[in-house]
């Protein structure tokens, strides 16, 4: 007990000093990002004249609240279930398909581009591809006559917002998960093989049981990347759809909600979605890199 | 390893690399359009013509240098200090850094607005150039992320006690380590973070559209809403910037594969 304590005021008289190294890193995390973000979880809780109260929250059911939350989490479940499916698809080609080994550099470099190439420009090349005068749109009708209007197809629209989202998502997902299938050892396979299992059970009963803390965690990762994203939906669709984002955007803009204080909420709503999402994801990365060493 | 195999492994990377071909070659297609019948470059010509773009581009050109070289104020010297002197404090740093991802930047630049507005006790918003500063501020934070993870990355390649140490007995202060010792051995890394942060800042919207300052993101945004074959020239445009700046980053990395000296 004697020298432990003797250690721990040692470290205490040191403390002060060893902070100042810090310091600058800690007043600007505390200005720039803690502070900022208290002010609009506080001001969810607070009515106009700054007392306590519930009745922000209880207000986000009201309006076109629920229905830009409900619209919202639909993109982005669609948006990161297809993302995690059609990545996944690509790296398991790249990894275990049996492509030629020269694929591997080009997709990852090409992953890590297009994962940023997100924002403003990202929604203009999808007007133009899928957009009434897009590339696709015009050579589907007057090549093929078919009409994507006529069937109901619209880009500034929930599947339109959502095929554009997963320009980002699938690359982000092959990102993710090409180290944990990389750390899919060859000898899992072969021992499973020795016991007599097939290729279907092998998958089943080994490899997806590994890899299932990734996939799940990085759905909750590109959940929370699509139901964030502002830039494209704004350029993409301008006001048209009653998403979160576009909704929050409007209330700082113009206080189009009419009450400040519900503003603070519909913002805190935004930090609690996107919270539960990357707390599932940093806790499923730490169970899967069990796995990987 | 069985045909049908093979041929799934195609089947997919075909698809998916026509899902990523197909935008990209539309929206180049429709940058050239601008004149009936041809194709022509007009619309960069009139793109590149434009006063507004100039300004725009170079205003955000002007904020990535200074996020840059104030990220790397702000990184550098707080990893090494957390990897030489704090080590226990190390997983509390990375989580902070961590949650520029979690909040999303919509939210931190609502608080900035309530927080620093004309009426507050710091009223960065009420000057042209406070604003600067406090979206500079805002995209530094947003690079955080990626910044802090390449710095350390970096530091953990190379021994920052030994380093310091045998600094120090040659009579060397704090800057000169850091400047003179540290910085060199991690520049690869810096700079990955450093291209990294040129590509979001250029392409940024909300912050700048928030705080009403007159960036590319915005300008584009406006010019979407009104023009019809310029908006697509300028995405080529910025995503050829993001190209080069992810080629710059693999070019760095590899450089450095070949001026380590083996251990």
């Amino acid at each position: 007990m004697q020298p432990e304590q003797g250690t721990r005021r040692g470290a205490l008289r040191r403390l002060p000093l060893v902070w100042v190294g810090i310091a600058p890193f800690v007043l600007f995390v505390t200005l720039f990002l803690i502070l900022p973000t208290l002010k609009i979880v506080i001001g969810a809780f607070q009515a106009g004249d700054g007392s306590f109260t519930l009745q922000n929250i209880r207000d986000l059911a009201t309006g076109s609240i629920p229905a830009a939350f409900w619209i919202s989490i639909k993109i982005s479940v669609a948006s990161a279930l297809l993302g995690c499916a059609i990545g996944f698809a690509m790296a398991a080609a790249m990894i275990l398909g049996g492509l030629p080994a020269a694929i591997r550099g080009p997709l990852l470099t090409f992953s890590g581009v297009a994962s940023n190439f997100a924002g403003v420009p990202l929604a203009f090349a999808f007007l133009a591809t899928l957009g009434p005068l897009g590339l696709v749109t015009v050579f589907l009708r007057t090549q093929l006559g078919i009409d994507l209007r006529a069937l109901g197809f619209n880009i500034l629209s929930f599947w339109g917002l959502t095929i554009t989202y997963l320009f980002f998502q699938i690359p982000l997902m092959i990102l993710i998960i090409t180290p944990a299938l990389d750390g899919l050892k060859r000898e899992w396979r072969e021992a499973a093989s020795v016991l007599g299992a097939t290729g279907p059970q092998y998958w089943r009963m080994v490899a997806l049981p590994i890899l299932f803390p990734s996939l799940l965690g990085t759905f909750a990762l590109l959940f929370a990347n699509a139901f964030g994203a502002v830039a494209t939906a704004i350029a993409l669709t301008g006001s048209s759809l009653n998403i979160v984002p576009i909704l929050l955007f409007a209330q700082i803009r113009g206080d189009v909600l009419g009450n400040p204080n519900l503003g603070f909420a519909l913002a805190f709503g935004m930090i609690v979605i996107t919270g539960i999402a990357n707390t599932i994801y940093i806790w499923l990365r730490a169970r899967s890199e069990r796995w990987l060493k | 390893m069985s045909l049908w195999t093979r041929l799934t492994a195609w089947l997919a990377l075909i698809f998916g690399l026509t899902y990523f071909l197909l935008p990209l070659i539309g929206m180049a297609e429709f940058s050239l359009k601008m004149r009936r019948g041809v194709y022509s470059l007009d619309a960069y010509a009139k793109v590149l013509g434009d006063p507004r773009f100039q300004e725009t581009f170079t205003y955000s050109v002007v904020m990535a240098l200074f996020t840059i070289a104030f990220g790397v104020l702000l990184v550098v010297p707080t990893a090494y200090w957390v990897r030489l002197k704090m080590p226990w404090a190390r997983p509390y740093v990375e989580f902070v850094t961590l949650l520029p991802l979690v909040i999303p930047a919509i939210v931190i630049v609502f608080g900035y607005i309530r927080l620093y507005n004309t009426s507050s006790w710091l009223p960065l918003t009420g000057t042209a150039m406070g604003t600067n500063v406090l979206l500079m501020f805002g995209y530094a934070t947003l690079a955080l992320p990626y910044m802090y993870r390449a710095v350390d990355t970096g530091l953990r390649t190379i021994d920052v006690a030994t380093l310091t140490e045998a600094a120090q007995s040659l009579g060397a202060g704090w800057i000169t380590v850091l400047g003179r010792v540290i910085l060199p051995n991690v520049l690869v890394a810096v700079l990955s973070g450093a291209f990294l942060t040129f590509a979001i800042v250029i392409g940024e919207f909300t912050m700048a559209a928030l705080l009403n300052r007159p960036a590319f993101g915005p300008y584009l945004q406006v010019l979407g809403a009104n023009r019809a074959y310029e908006p697509a020239a300028l995405s080529v445009i910025a995503f050829a910037i993001t190209w080069a700046c992810m080629g710059l980053i693999q070019l760095a990395t590899h450089l450095s594969k070949h001026t380590k000296a083996p251990r």
